[in-house]
């Protein structure tokens, strides 16, 4: 299923544990993390490894521990960063995701609605509407590129219509969102430098500052994110603060997109992997809300973030000081057979499906989650609708980047009832 | 015998005996009674059990980290609780549950 070319599999289990590399990008490239942090889980639950490009760190693998740790918000910080990369002091983002309460409460309520099941409703017919048109143009019985033309376009599109952003200009929002999240120091020196990534984001909140003046006071009735940051008393002279504001686009539209784009990939890859499960949803797509669940967790689009200790603490017998930075390996929890049963199994009804942690937990959980779900609600349902066959046709290509678990390639051959 | 009163975003009704031992949100689930998504099953990790509670006599306080949950919430009101933090137990006087629109 997958490729290890030029690129051999380290030997988890002999392997002294100082020597392990939990930083390695390449575990998600090519897939072969499962050992790592199950040698982790086992013998090392909180984890120092002293080097990496991106400086020394912890890893927190088990389940149990990654929750102690969310709930603890006074001890283990969002700020100033959630991936394991400090920002450049000459561009301090802020976004909510990164900020403890209060400011955090107040930022992240502003924005809550749009993406509240309410309004939902209102999206489902639209985005029902757009997945059958995507679906309804691939080609038949020839492989083509599930990530580009079911995966990429049907999140882009997704994210153009929640900001109202300019149609033809929507392949911007992705593009700029790999970008963001591309650092070489993130993806084994494949990705972009600094000087690139700043480029992009300067014309990013360029683009998106033009929209917030165009957009205040047209008296428009509509709901897009921009319109929700103006309407809210904490957030409506947010413009005026680059740094937050553009903190907050990035953070929409990297949250919109990575997930709901891998976890729609990484759903072909898992029902091509366990063809019963396969003909369960055939059988009864009254399982499809609970498969989505179990592909969510399956795929763990985001595998780890970051906290940061504000003090001295010892966990779990660790010494960790303050300033430390703490990796949350959710990827890992989500697969601790401690908490979740056969968890190398995708298995679509499994009891407690929801009880994963690819949202995270406590304050910062995923606060798309149920725009999320519903996407990927309405590609299955909508898929096993009009395809008899949704096999694959070659080797999925992954990222290489540690900060997420995705694919970059799936050759898949569909074939039409 | 409690007896704890269920009402949906709609109106409609439903009325169980509760067991102590169980939480509210545990309750709910026992019964079928939709309008909690009980995520993270019991931790007050997801806030996907917000409910608004009715009950006369006082109910344990909210911890911090329920505290913290529900001040995520749009629609948060001065009665609003996570049903998983509350623990139904003997002699405990009957409760009002009322669900909110929306889980997220």
């Amino acid at each position: 299923m997958n490729m290890h070319v030029g690129k051999a599999v380290p030997d988890y289990s002999a392997t002294p544990l100082e020597q392990l590399d939990v930083a390695d990008p390449r575990m998600f490239q090519y897939d072969y993390w499962h050992g790592l942090f199950a040698r982790l889980r086992a013998e090392s639950p909180v984890h120092f490894q002293p080097t990496s490009p991106a400086g020394p760190f912890w890893s927190v693998t088990r389940y149990e521990d990654i929750v102690a740790i969310e709930r603890d918000t006074d001890t283990f910080s969002s700020e100033p960063a959630i991936s394991i990369l400090d920002p450049e002091p000459d561009m301090i983002l802020k976004m909510f995701i990164a900020m403890d309460p209060p400011e955090h409460d107040n930022q992240r309520r502003a924005v809550h609605h749009v993406v509240a099941p309410r309004n939902l409703q209102e999206f489902e017919t639209l985005i029902r509407e757009r997945t059958e048109e995507v679906l309804d143009s691939l080609p038949e019985n020839e492989p083509f590129d599930w990530v580009k033309w079911v995966s990429r376009d049907l999140t882009t599109k997704m994210l153009a219509t929640l900001f109202d952003y300019p149609w033809s200009e929507r392949n911007d929002l992705t593009a700029w969102s790999d970008m963001f999240t591309s650092d070489v120091r993130l993806t084994a020196g494949e990705g972009a430098t600094r000087e690139v990534i700043i480029e992009h984001i300067t014309a990013c909140l360029q683009r998106f500052t033009e929209l917030w003046h165009e957009r205040k006071g047209d008296g428009k009735e509509a709901f897009d994110l921009i319109r929700m940051l103006q309407s809210d008393p904490n957030t409506e002279n947010m413009v005026d603060d680059p740094l937050t504001y553009m903190g907050n686009i990035m953070l929409l539209i990297v949250g919109g997109n990575d997930t709901t784009r891998n976890s729609m990939s990484g759903g072909v890859v898992a029902l091509n992997q366990f063809p019963e499960e396969m003909r369960k949803v055939r059988d009864n797509p009254d399982l499809i809300p609970s498969m989505v669940s179990e592909i969510i967790r399956y795929q763990t689009p985001l595998p780890h973030m970051r906290r940061t200790a504000t003090r001295d603490v010892e966990f779990n017998g660790q010494h960790i000081k303050k300033g430390d930075k703490v990796l949350l390996w959710f990827v890992s929890g989500n697969y601790d057979d401690a908490v979740i049963d056969r968890p190398n199994d995708f298995w679509i009804d499994r009891p407690s499906v929801r009880n994963h942690l690819s949202f995270g937990a406590g304050i910062h959980r995923c606060m798309g989650n149920r725009l999320a779900e519903m996407q990927l609600r309405i590609l299955w349902e909508e898929a096993l609708k009009r395809f008899e066959v949704i096999e694959l046709a070659g080797e999925p290509r992954r990222t290489c980047n540690l900060f997420i678990r995705g694919f970059t390639e799936l050759p898949v051959k569909v074939r039409r009832f | 015998m409690t007896v704890i009163t269920f009402i949906q975003h709609d109106g409609s009704e439903r009325m169980v005996d509760g067991d102590a031992g169980l939480s509210l949100m545990e309750t709910a689930l026992k019964h079928d009674i939709p309008g909690i998504d009980a995520d993270c099953g019991g931790g007050a990790i997801c806030g996907t059990c917000h409910c608004f509670v009715e009950v006369s006599g006082d109910l344990p306080a909210a911890d911090p980290q329920e505290t913290a949950m529900l001040g995520l919430r749009p629609d948060r009101a001065d009665n609003s609780r996570l049903a998983c933090q509350i623990m139904v137990v003997e002699g405990m006087a009957d409760v009002t549950v009322r669900l909110p629109e929306f889980q997220m």
